[in-house]
């Protein structure tokens, strides 16, 4: 499953769903929730349902199958052919009740990746056949289906869809994660994994529904139970003053940083660490339950529920910075060189620093122009413009 | 249901220090003993915060991967995790003998075993003796050896040293090494004058770290004269004032760690099978015949 599906956008007639052959598995799976079955509670597909038929003393087991119709009496062959008609309910319910199982976060993601609780199984089954993409982050899932019913997962970066399985790296276990999300394209150590640093370049190119799951887990942890909390309206926030109000150790010192004084500075950590450039998760905490921060919490499909560990040990450097007080410095700059230290801080705040090519100079950021600020500027000492960073430094032994 | 939950320290800097977690969840997981092993961190993710409700099972055993009882297991993990009503006196501990303790977590309003850190363990023990077989490629090392257990010392928690002690005096009671000691990072006797506390010409010396990092990469082998500047690496052994000095690493990536872990899940009740002895077996230094 390497090529988009493209085609079926220009035929407007629905699209037919694949024949579909019943599995011994699946047909297995439904004897068996039969042979547990509690009376009056029929097993059900979509369009139909089968019971045990409890009628009279038949040595065999007999089966009774609703479609609107009632037929009763029905030998396990029959129901064998009565089910290999009806594949494509049977199956769906397999995959869902067998093959995913209950766990919450895992059941809805799966079934929102083929919108399972909108779609009849027919629209379903058509559009899995072409393929279903969806976005998770950084990541293009596909989701297929083979002639039995059973679906099959394409997990990749969204910058390798439309490449060909072969040209990129595969992987069938999805532990294999770890090892593809701990370094960005250049090789850093990637410390926050909802950061937009995906490296490409791989491919899980035929999951079964678990293993997806799992590989989506594993590339961005706890993000599908987060996201399933939300949809079920438990998402468990917490705002930055009761995260940093729990904080101890090194870290208790943050508590200090909220004096009452409003919350601007919560507004620029959001700013700095959690915007979409920075991080995926949609910010869903604000300062506090009552005060909302004025920055956007950005559009990812999965939330971001407190303040994370980068956050909270960044905030503790801020905490400290921050407790120093303003001075005037007086420096003596050209307008080029205020408006080349504003270029130069944008460039390493934006991570731009690595696209300025290293003979353009008309880049503020450039290094050349860097250097010859610094030769210019600095003294021996590594002072701006000779003006020493304590006013007193210059009377010290 | 029977899940694992592995927790470690994690770091915002050091790739390698979620290696060992990841690692021996593995080994674990291969055994089959638990229908699910999951992994979380301080510093990585999924956070502790966080890591419960990715777990599915409802028999669910807490494993820290920490050396000592201390600040982590006995505030921060707690805390972390949500276990409600948690009081460090659940443990009963004297700093060597937390074992488990078995409360709901709020975030899953489901309870949880939590045991006590892997360093404490008896069993961790053999696995510094284990790691002593690694890093010599002797499995019988012993005779004309020392041994040195390393650690941080009391400077931010009493209990640090304790297990160092406890696991250097149980060593020194086999009579396998010719001599043991318990050695410092941050108080006498200290790691940096090693060669002054032993007699014999080798000695093995065995960090009890969870992760090679900061401390194992850079500062002990620095301080102890491994090297001028861990930069430049060295050799194993290493000869520093007429002792060959056979530095062993964190003691934490070793692979029997997972028998720890495991003892710590069986002592709060897990149902392990024949996991224990498959972990021992798999894990063993090859003996080269």
């Amino acid at each position: 499953m390497s090529e988009p599906a493209e085609e079926s956008a220009d035929s407007g007639a629905a699209p037919e769903p694949p024949d579909i052959d019943l599995p011994s598995d699946a047909f297995d799976a439904v004897l068996d929730a039969l042979s547990d079955h509690t009376p009056g509670d029929p097993l059900r597909f979509e369009g139909f349902s089968v019971a045990p038929d409890l009628r009279g003393d038949i040595d065999e087991d007999r089966y009774v199958l609703a479609d609107g119709d009632r037929r009763t009496g029905l030998t396990e062959g029959e129901l064998h052919e009565a089910l290999a008609e009806r594949a494509p309910a049977v199956t769906d319910w397999y995959a869902f009740e067998r093959v995913v199982g209950e766990f919450g976060p895992r059941r809805a993601f799966l079934r929102w990746l083929e919108d399972a609780d909108g779609a009849t199984v027919a629209t379903r089954y058509a559009a899995l056949a072409e393929g279903i993409e969806r976005a998770w982050g950084e990541l293009r899932i596909t989701a297929t289906l083979t002639d039995r019913g059973e679906r099959r997962y394409d997990v990749r970066h969204a910058d390798d869809a439309g490449v060909s399985v072969d040209e990129l790296d595969a992987h069938e276990d999805p532990l294999d994660a770890r090892d593809l999300v701990r370094y960005d394209e250049q090789g850093r150590y990637r410390p926050l994994k909802t950061a937009p640093s995906l490296a490409g370049g791989w491919v899980f190119p035929e999951l079964g529904p678990r293993d997806a799951y799992e590989a989506v887990e594993t590339i961005y942890p706890a993000t599908v139970a987060n996201w399933h909390r939300e949809r079920e309206g438990e998402l468990d926030v917490n705002h930055w003053r009761e995260t940093m109000a729990r904080q101890s150790g090194i870290y208790g010192v943050v508590k200090t940083w909220d004096r009452g004084e409003g919350y601007e500075h919560v507004n620029w950590v959001a700013e700095a660490c959690c915007d979409d450039s920075q991080c995926l998760k949609r910010r869903e905490w604000e300062y506090d339950d009552e005060t909302d921060l004025d920055v956007d919490g950005g559009d990812g499909a999965f939330p971001c529920r407190e303040p994370c560990s980068v956050v909270v040990s960044a905030a503790r450097k801020w905490t400290r910075l921050e407790s120093e007080q303003p001075r005037t410095y007086e420096f003596e700059l050209t307008p080029s060189e205020k408006e080349q230290v504003e270029d130069i801080i944008d460039a390493v705040a934006d991570g731009r620093i690595d696209e300025i090519r290293e003979a353009d100079t008309k880049e503020g950021a450039n290094r050349y122009r860097t250097r010859f600020l610094r030769a210019k500027l600095f003294d021996g000492d590594g002072n701006l413009a000779g003006v020493p960073t304590e006013p007193d430094e210059n009377d010290e032994e | 249901m029977q899940s694992l939950v592995i927790v470690a320290h994690g770091s915002h800097l050091n790739p390698e220090s979620s290696a060992p977690t990841y690692d021996h969840a593995d080994t674990i997981r291969a055994t089959g003993a638990f229908d699910e092993v999951k992994t979380g961190f301080w510093k990585e993710e999924p956070h502790f915060r966080e890591v419960l409700r990715t777990v599915e099972g409802d028999e669910i055993y807490v494993v820290p991967l920490f050396v000592s009882e201390g600040y982590f297991t006995e505030q921060v993990i707690p805390r972390e995790l949500r276990l409600d009503g948690w009081d460090v006196a659940e443990w009963d501990s004297d700093g060597l003998s937390a074992d488990q303790a078995t409360l709901v977590a709020e975030d899953i309003d489901r309870e949880v075993h939590y045991c006590g850190p892997v360093g404490t363990h008896r069993a961790m023990t053999d696995v510094i003796v284990r790691r002593a077989e690694s890093v010599t490629g002797d499995p019988d090392v012993g005779d004309d050896f020392g041994l040195a257990v390393v650690g941080h010392g009391t400077e931010r928690n009493e209990n640090s040293a304790k297990a160092i002690e406890y696991h250097a005096d149980r060593i020194a009671e086999r009579d396998r090494f010719d001599e043991v000691r318990a050695l410092y990072m941050d108080e006498d006797p200290e790691v940096d004058d090693l060669p002054e506390f032993f007699e014999s010409d080798d000695v093995v010396l065995v960090p009890l770290f969870i992760a090679d990092g900061y401390h194992t990469q850079e500062d002990i082998p620095e301080d102890v004269g491994l090297c001028e500047d861990y930069t430049e690496g060295y050799d194993v052994p290493t000869e520093v004032d007429g002792t060959r000095i056979w530095y062993a690493g964190a003691v934490g990536t070793e692979p029997l760690m997972a028998d720890v872990v495991l003892e710590r899940a069986a002592d709060a009740g897990a149902d392990l099978g024949a996991a224990l002895d498959d972990v021992r077996e798999t894990t063993r230094v090859a003996t080269g015949d």
